[in-house]
């Protein structure tokens, strides 16, 4: 920027994608395999959710409510490209070629991001979940010993902390609306609660990264605190349902990570390295 | 639909980071205030324009009535001595 002007709007100077590839480039940001790992699990956690809420653009209830959820999922996009950039940088390759060019069982993310959208409600309580858990989990990376993965995370959590309460303000209205809304929310809930447990389930590669990375079972006392609030105020219970299987963090995922990596990848290889 | 979901309309008033007043942005559909208030932060201030946000149900803002230019807004004109403009300039004086 030449010159500062008073009306100018600017973008703000936070940290972006780019930069990231530019220590990379330099040597100044260089991952272990460990710590590229564990990037891929986080990355790989937005890239599969901004992917699913793109699909709400021209289908939500109202035009206003295609931009909001259309916002996050572009958040999580940017999320996705930073931790991508910088898992790759363990491995010599780029964001492209760990988003487009990985196998299903490759993929790192939990299988709370691949559930399908269902109704509102059932993204609304996807997102309801899994903001209040990427806050906790973003909050307490911005003190992460990797330099990088604390600079993306403290990117990460302003934003998320909106989603959050974008979530928290959808389930009160749906749960507290009527009586259609309020049936649609729990079905959600029953749907989605069993997904809950494998976000914090720890594992070799948590305890090795020590205090590179956050221990996810760390996260559980204060998410259960959070949402407990909102839930206590929309006068909901927490649906007695048994855990899914899980798996994901190992690349063991259900039968809808395929459908949403042949959409989301089908363009980058019938034309690799095609740009615009 | 917005007329099926019967929303009502908002306007937006967004204060910029230069810091002066609020500037009517334009509106949305939202359910209630607090709506308002996050969709209009996503639909206007997403490039980083503002730092404040009102939102005004719009059926609560009274408006001039158009047809009555004539007695509302002409009256002022050929009114020169409102305008400060034929005043000389002292000399030596700066900053004006």
């Amino acid at each position: 920027m030449s010159e500062a002007s008073a009306t100018r709007i600017t973008p703000g100077n936070a940290l972006r994608p780019e930069d990231i590839a530019l220590a990379v480039q330099h040597g100044t940001a260089r991952p272990s395999e460990d710590v590229g790992e564990y990037a891929l699990r986080l990355g790989d956690d937005a890239l599969i959710l901004a992917q699913r809420l793109g699909h709400w653009i021209s289908r939500a209830p109202e035009l206003e409510e295609d931009v909001a959820l259309g916002n996050i999922a572009l958040d999580q996009l940017g999320h996705a490209r930073s931790f991508l950039t910088y898992a790759g940088a363990a491995w010599g390759k780029t964001e492209d070629e760990l988003a487009y060019f990985r196998r299903e069982p490759e993929f790192r993310s939990s299988h709370l991001f691949e559930q399908p959208n269902g109704d509102f409600a059932v993204t609304i309580v996807r997102q309801f979940i899994v903001s209040y858990y990427q806050y906790e989990l973003y909050r307490r990376l911005t003190a992460s010993a990797d330099a990088t993965l604390a600079a993306i995370a403290a990117k990460a959590v302003k934003e998320v902390d909106y989603h959050r309460d974008h979530s928290a303000q959808w389930v009160l209205r749906l749960a507290l609306g009527t009586e259609e809304s309020r049936r649609r929310l729990l079905a959600g809930f029953r749907l989605l609660w069993p997904y809950v447990g494998e976000l914090f389930e720890d594992d070799d590669l948590t305890a090795r990264l020590g205090d590179a990375a956050v221990v996810p079972s760390a996260l559980r006392a204060d998410f259960d605190q959070l949402t407990g609030e909102v839930l206590t105020e929309a006068e909901i219970e927490i649906p007695q349902v048994p855990a899914a299987l899980g798996g994901g963090r190992q690349g063991r995922h259900s039968e809808h990570l395929g459908f949403i990596l042949a959409e989301m990848q089908v363009l980058a290889r019938e034309h690799p390295g095609a740009d615009w | 639909m917005s007329e099926s979901l019967g929303w009502p309309l908002w306007e937006v008033f967004v204060r910029s980071s230069r810091g002066l007043s609020h500037v009517h942005a334009g509106s949305l559909h939202a359910p209630d205030a607090a709506m308002a208030l996050r969709n209009a932060r996503d639909l206007y201030t997403r490039r980083n324009e503002g730092v404040s946000i009102w939102v005004v149900p719009a059926d609560a803002i009274a408006a001039s009535d158009p047809d009555s230019k004539g007695s509302f807004f002409e009256s002022p004109q050929g009114k020169d001595y409102r305008h400060a403009t034929y005043y000389v300039k002292s000399e030596g004086v700066k900053h004006l």
